[in-house]
């Protein structure tokens, strides 16, 4: 049985540690498959965290704080639109300076508005999305299997996880059946059809940028204001580049990118509860290997493990009509 | 006359200094097929996406059905009923056809009624036009013509009274190209009025009703088609007169250069594309090799160039045999005599993103001419560069300007002098005038035809079977992976057409 209650326990953090990956995972699938590559998501979760856990800080509201985590996100996300869309400038480099922007800025910030190095205030009680307890949980919780699974899997996490998983079938809606998904699809893979059928390219991608702020922004204060109680400079740690990582390693769809954020979440999970204690056969591992772990398994399962991950075929080009 | 469907007026339009269209006048009539015919940047194109609202004229009017109208977007034209078919089709390739059809056309924000709609309508035309195609289906995994159908389908869905298809044919087998010309034929039938732009008089020829001719911008004559000649309209576009089948001499074909004995090559997914083909090509001589594209001459052409292993077979240059099922690559077949220009001269030919000099040198980089030590030799490559421009009379004659820069016709000259110009023993060529204009196909075969009378041996694929008659000595003719038959020039088109399309053959085997 404690081995069940371990396993239960290394799930529940999985879809903890998944959220961040599985919203920025998402976000980066609206603005590759409209054709924009986007290696900014790091930063506008970075932006994102920031905002929130200030705005959280100095409003005394978690809404507040979310409202600006997506205000200030969407913000970036139409910097990089006007860098690459409009003005059709490389894709990658404009999403590296705004991954150093918000890297600098946040710190900077941070320490003029609130002098603690950075930080912001540790966020209050009703400053932080809280988690919310399922009815009946706590009374099932000495059942045994389904017990443990409702109140630890299922009940007890804050509105924004359960947002992030629905978003996946939501996502897989919008770009499998509606007209805004159609032309989404379609500008990623050949512009110039969408061009010569009547819509502007631009405004398209602009709009999938915005969705991609709205998620990043979400995924931002997720980190700042429900996994931490504030924000702490360089809290995302790369998680923008895991969710790239991931993505590809979904080719590009919603439930793929929901499993891959799991598994990535998982890996997380499992380093830390193994940390220290010994595994059978092989003993001690050493902490630093298991933190490493997860990194490995990129590489290798992205090396050979998925088949060929086609991009998006217009993904990385600006479009500029042809003469 | 019937009343007019479009009526352009004093249309002008420079892109910088080039003035692609100038004082442009046409009327089309409802209800006809109108060709209009030029060189390679002639502007027809630019004239058809005006009309398109792809770019705005600089000065002119344009009206539809009498009334001037203004066109912004390709949104305008689409709502006066204009559809358009482009050279380079405008499909999603990994989508359903059905979802290319509605694509911009939808009813409202969700899929579900529009995705219907399309379904019931697509039917509807299949039955009236004869335009079949699976909407399921998507469009990567279909042949070129049905992709093209698919957009005849998309301009038909949005209403087009008016059709615009630029360069149909050029992607098309013979096969394919009359079954879009019995579809357009079919449009015209029920009151379309269709504007076909080419550059194959034969087409032009076949379908349209009447024709006009642009040349350098200007339009420079309208004729009905019947009271004209290919003769006549060949003079208009290039402004003088052209031979249309070159002039040549009698072959002296002399010792065998290249020898291919029963090569068999497979393509990448293991389907057999040559089957056990066995060929001379002599000194003097220019052998053709005809076929409907597909047909494994493509696999043919690459396996003797080294690009592509054969599975078994043996082929020998000069009389020394060379391994092709697996040592083979082409710089050491290129060391030994083997010139190729291949059938694809941006994939494979040219780096289109280089300077002109640097692609003329392509592949023979590291010949002693080029170097000096370990460096390329600069003034060397300029000075080949602009000889070569010289001599196959290139234009723009500026060996700096980027490959991609040049038209079509230009590239090929500058593969063609780049492999010619090594005085190779035996040449190869694939597709020598695709995409060409006149005026240099022209020029191409003279050089291919010299090559011959220099005592070289050429061998010419092509699926312009015009081309073929006209400069081979010998002809071969490739159905599903094997050689059918051999005839001489003399053969007509329709014993060609028949041995292309396997009929003989199959009366054979039975």
């Amino acid at each position: 049985m404690d081995i069940f209650i371990a396993i239960v326990q290394i799930l529940d953090s999985t879809i903890r540690l998944s959220v961040p990956l599985l919203l920025a995972c998402l976000a980066g699938l609206y603005s590759e498959r409209a054709g924009v590559f986007d290696i900014g998501l790091e930063g506008k979760m970075l932006v994102g965290a920031f905002a929130g856990a200030s705005a959280a800080a100095v409003f005394h509201s978690a809404l507040i704080g979310l409202g600006m985590a997506i205000l200030m996100s969407i913000a970036f996300a139409m910097v990089h639109g006007f860098a690459s869309i409009t003005h059709r400038g490389n894709q990658i480099v404009s999403g590296v300076a705004i991954n150093f922007i918000a890297a600098g800025s946040t710190i900077m910030l941070g320490q003029a508005w609130f002098q603690q190095g950075g930080r912001t205030p540790a966020l209050q009680p009703g400053e932080r999305f809280e988690a919310i307890i399922w009815p009946g949980a706590d009374a099932v919780r000495d059942v045994p299997i389904i017990g443990p699974i409702y109140a630890e899997l299922i009940s007890g996490h804050s509105i924004l996880v359960y947002i992030a998983f629905l978003m996946v079938p939501f996502t897989w809606w919008v770009l499998y059946r509606t007209r805004f998904g159609l032309r989404m699809r379609a500008v990623g893979e050949n512009p110039a059809a969408v061009d010569t059928a009547g819509i502007s390219v631009a405004w398209l991608r602009y709009r999938a940028l915005i969705c991609t702020g709205i998620l990043t922004g979400i995924a931002g204060a997720y980190l700042s204001m429900v996994q931490n109680g504030g924000f702490v400079k360089d809290m995302t740690a790369g998680k923008g580049y895991i969710a790239l990582a991931a993505l590809i390693f979904a080719k590009w769809k919603p439930v793929n990118a929901m499993f891959a954020c799991l598994l990535f979440g998982f890996l997380d999970a499992a380093s830390i509860r193994l940390q220290g204690s010994p595994l059978p056969l092989i003993g001690k591992v050493p902490a630093q290997f298991m933190q490493a772990l997860p990194y490995v398994l990129t590489v290798i399962l992205l090396a050979g493990f998925i088949g060929k991950a086609i991009p998006p075929r217009a993904g990385g080009v600006p479009y500029v009509k042809e003469r | 006359m019937a009343q007019a469907a479009i009526e352009l007026i004093g249309i002008n339009k420079s892109f910088g200094a080039v003035r692609a269209n100038r004082d442009i006048n046409l009327e089309v009539a409802r209800g006809t097929i109108h060709g209009i015919v030029g060189e390679n940047g002639a502007g027809k194109s630019t004239l058809m996406s005006i009309l398109y609202g792809f770019y705005q004229a600089d000065s002119g009017e344009i009206r539809v059905g009498g009334k001037p109208v203004s066109i912004h977007t390709s949104n305008d034209a689409i709502a006066l009923g204009i559809g358009m078919v482009h050279q380079h089709f405008m499909l999603v390739d990994n989508f359903t056809v059905l979802e290319n059809v509605i694509l911009g056309a939808e009813n409202d924000a969700l899929l579900k009624s529009s995705i219907a709609k399309a379904r019931s309508e697509l039917e509807r035309l299949e039955r009236e036009y004869g335009l079949e195609v699976d909407p399921d289906a998507v469009i990567e995994e279909l042949p070129v013509g049905l992709q093209q159908r698919v957009e005849i389908l998309k301009a038909l869905y949005r209403g087009a009274e008016i059709l615009i298809l630029d360069e149909p044919t050029g992607v098309l087998t013979p096969a394919e190209a009359d079954h879009l010309f019995r579809i357009l034929k079919q449009l015209k039938d029920q009151g379309k009025t269709i504007v076909l732009i080419t550059h194959k008089l034969r087409e032009i020829m076949a379908i349209t009703d009447t024709v006009s001719v642009m040349r350098q911008g200007t339009m420079v004559a309208t004729r009905t088609t019947k009271e004209t000649t290919v003769g006549e309209l060949a003079e208009l576009m290039v402004g003088r007169r052209v031979l249309l089948r070159v002039e040549k001499g009698q072959s002296e074909a002399g010792a065998i250069k290249l020898s291919v004995k029963n090569l068999t090559v497979k393509d990448s997914r293991g389907v057999t594309m040559v089957d056990n083909v066995s060929f001379d090509v002599r000194g003097g001589e220019i052998v053709g090799i005809a076929g409907v594209a597909g047909n494994g001459q493509s696999e043919l052409l690459e396996a003797i160039s080294g690009i592509r292993h054969a599975v078994s077979g043996e082929v020998t240059l000069d009389g020394k045999p060379i391994d092709l099922t697996g040592k083979a690559d082409p710089g050491e077949l290129r060391d030994r005599g083997l010139a190729h220009v291949p059938e694809d001269r941006h994939h494979v030919g040219l780096v289109l993103a280089f300077e002109e000099n640097e692609n003329s040198i392509l592949g023979y980089h590291d010949d002693e001419r080029y170097l000096k030590g370990p460096f390329l030799d600069i003034d060397a490559i300029m000075a080949d560069a602009k000889d070569k421009i010289e001599k196959y009379d290139i234009r723009p004659g500026n060996p700096r300007l980027k490959t991609a820069n040049f038209s079509g016709g230009n590239q090929q000259k500058i593969v063609l002098a780049r492999e010619m110009e090594q005085d190779p023993g035996v040449l190869i060529v694939g597709q020598p005038t695709r995409g060409v204009d006149v005026g240099a196909i022209e020029f191409i075969h003279k050089r291919l035809i010299a090559m011959r009378d220099q005592g070289k041996a050429v061998l010419v694929v092509s699926v312009e079977l015009d081309e073929i008659r006209s400069l081979s000595d010998r002809i071969l003719v490739m159905f599903a992976g094997r050689v059918v038959g051999e005839r001489g020039p003399e053969a007509t088109e329709g014993e060609l057409g028949l041995l292309m399309a396997g009929v003989e053959h199959q009366e054979a085997a039975e």
